[in-house]
């Protein structure tokens, strides 16, 4: 190839910054061209559900957007068009657990427009929070004082968005290394394809944070966790980066779940020395070490937290930060702000892409360092601290 | 905070779970096993062959050393085998010098012994002859003077000067 590995790195990102506009912009496009149009259709739509009123202005529309994006979703939306009301995409499996099974498409629910019926019940969705909420035909949700509604919400399993894409994440996953550790086999123990570019980051993981971190007599067993929540988190992230809307790794649920196996298996891998530090700290005066024990378990506590919060709201800033400018591009309208806008966008993507491999990398190598404290042996002394 | 307990969806985390222990399990079975251990096994292989090389360079190293040593003891042996020789010429030399020397001392000694014996046997011959030639003269003087005595003197002069001449 001609190309020189730079170039081609140019092109790639400016491929996908330019992609991540295509949803947006056909979004806004129509909004801006026929304002009056919008705000009689929306008045269309507006008595089938009085408690919300969608904005009309292009900043108000583009707050909606962010919002909307960031969240979950029940139906897999490429992009829509305001004027007719079209939404290019396909409906997912609706799950619900609410006295029985419920299983319908999201179909039913016109994307949020309609109420969906399902053995005798009826179901809408709330548009302040995306969730599903069981409500009467007429699709009624009544909110309380800070605005959540009081309609009850039943266990949502649904096939959503993000299952889709973590459902597809593990399958692409899977392809990807079983391939890897097949290839071995066949090519006389040399990865071959794309488990060449793989590969290193497979032994960076071991000799970089795992080794390290765990020490060369224990890190074998968390490496199969370590590796694959690595890859995990940088797929997702690198997904949310496309233009397909995804936002999984900024949603507090799928940290939540990530830090919550590292917490587990902190705990439940843990020898006697950790908690040994934890509730009686060798080395120190015994009132200390008393007044330490609540502060030790604290920590290990706050360790997985800061964990969920440092990977969801590095992510779901990145996620709104970059929207907005694009979204600025339809605020200003001008062609000077609008190429500033671009530019920024252009540029924040990159950081994005870094931010998507810098985050995986972090969340790993503190899961490591935590395990590593987890299974670290002390030599005690006294004159130890 | 609270917009954050409220973001939480039981159902999204319930799916989060159940695919990705499923994706862990999995993928530690069927990827990260055969993944490390063929990565282990090629970097085992891979020090073993550097160690191996070392070790072959170490021999060599070694092997010319031992090269080195046995060249040199070679050629410390080709010098004093060349210097026995010459010190074998020389000796030769100076031995057949002095052997030739000897001979010649010895052949100058016989020579001039010959000469003297020669000499001695000449000189007894001259003295035979010329007792023989005085016992001649006196003879024919005697013979001579008894018949002529001029003639006598005449021959007694002749032959004392044929005895000068000779």
């Amino acid at each position: 190839m001609v190309l020189s590995r730079k170039s081609l790195t140019i092109i790639a990102s400016l491929f996908i910054s330019a992609l991540s506009f295509a949803g947006i912009a056909q979004h806004e496009e129509h909004a801006a061209s026929s304002p009056t149009q919008e705000a009689h259709a929306e008045a269309a739509h507006s008595d089938s559900h009085d408690t919300h009123a969608e904005p009309t202005d292009v900043r108000g529309k583009i707050k909606a957007h962010i919002n909307h994006h960031v969240l979950d979703s029940h139906d897999f939306t490429l992009f829509s068009d305001e004027e007719t009301g079209m939404h290019f995409g396909f409906p997912l499996p609706v799950i619900l657990v609410d006295e029985g099974f419920h299983v319908f498409s999201s179909s039913k629910f016109h994307h949020g427009k309609e109420v969906a019926e399902s053995n005798g019940k009826y179901y809408a969705i709330n548009h302040h929070d995306g969730k599903i909420y069981r409500t009467d035909a007429q699709g009624t949700i009544t909110n309380d004082a800070k605005g959540h509604p009081t309609n009850v919400h039943p266990l949502d399993l649904s096939i959503t968005k993000s299952v889709l894409t973590i459902l597809f994440t593990a399958l692409l996953m899977f392809w990807i290394f079983t391939s890897l550790a097949k290839s071995y086999a066949k090519n006389n123990g040399i990865a071959t394809g794309i488990g060449r570019f793989f590969e290193p980051l497979v032994v960076f993981i071991r000799d970089e944070i795992a080794i390290p971190n765990i020490g060369q007599k224990y890190h074998r067993k968390y490496m199969g966790y370590l590796l694959t929540i690595f890859f995990f988190i940088l797929f997702l992230n690198l997904f949310g980066l496309t233009p397909l809307g995804i936002n999984v790794t900024g949603n507090i649920a799928i940290t939540f779940a990530l830090a919550i196996l590292t917490f587990l298996i902190t705990t439940f891998t843990a020898k006697k020395d950790y908690w040994m530090h934890m509730f009686w700290m060798p080395g120190v005066p015994k009132p200390m070490r008393i007044i330490l024990a609540p502060i030790e378990l604290l920590g290990a506590f706050i360790k997985p937290f800061s964990l969920m919060i440092r990977l969801y709201a590095n992510i779901f800033a990145g996620h709104i930060v970059l929207m907005s400018i694009i979204g600025l591009i339809f605020i200003f309208k001008s062609w000077i702000g609008s190429s500033l806008s671009f530019g920024l966008a252009f540029v924040l993507s990159i950081l994005e892409i870094l931010v998507a491999f810098l985050q995986a990398y972090i969340f790993t190598m503190l899961s490591a360092l935590y395990f590593g404290s987890a299974v670290e042996e002390h030599h005690h002394d006294e004159a130890h601290h | 905070m609270e917009k954050l307990v409220n973001q939480f969806e039981l159902g999204l985390f319930f799916w989060q779970m159940l695919i990705f222990i499923g994706l862990i399990l999995l993928l530690r079975k069927f990827a990260w096993k055969p993944i490390l251990e063929s990565v282990n096994n090629r970097e085992e292989g891979i020090r073993n062959a550097l160690s191996s090389a070392e070790k072959a360079r170490e021999e060599m190293v070694a092997l010319q050393a031992k090269n080195e040593a046995t060249l040199q003891e070679a050629r410390m042996e080709r010098d004093a085998m060349l210097k026995e020789a010459r010190e074998i010429k020389e000796k030769m030399i100076a031995d057949a010098k002095a052997d030739a020397s000897a001979e010649g001392a010895k052949m100058i000694e016989q020579a001039k012994a010959a000469i003297n014996n020669e000499k001695n046997a000449a000189m007894a011959e001259i003295k035979a002859q010329v007792s023989s030639l005085s016992l001649e003269i006196a003879e024919k003087l005697l013979k001579e003077e008894l018949s002529n005595k001029e003639s006598q003197m005449k021959l007694v002069d002749k032959m004392l000067a044929d005895a000068k001449l000779n």
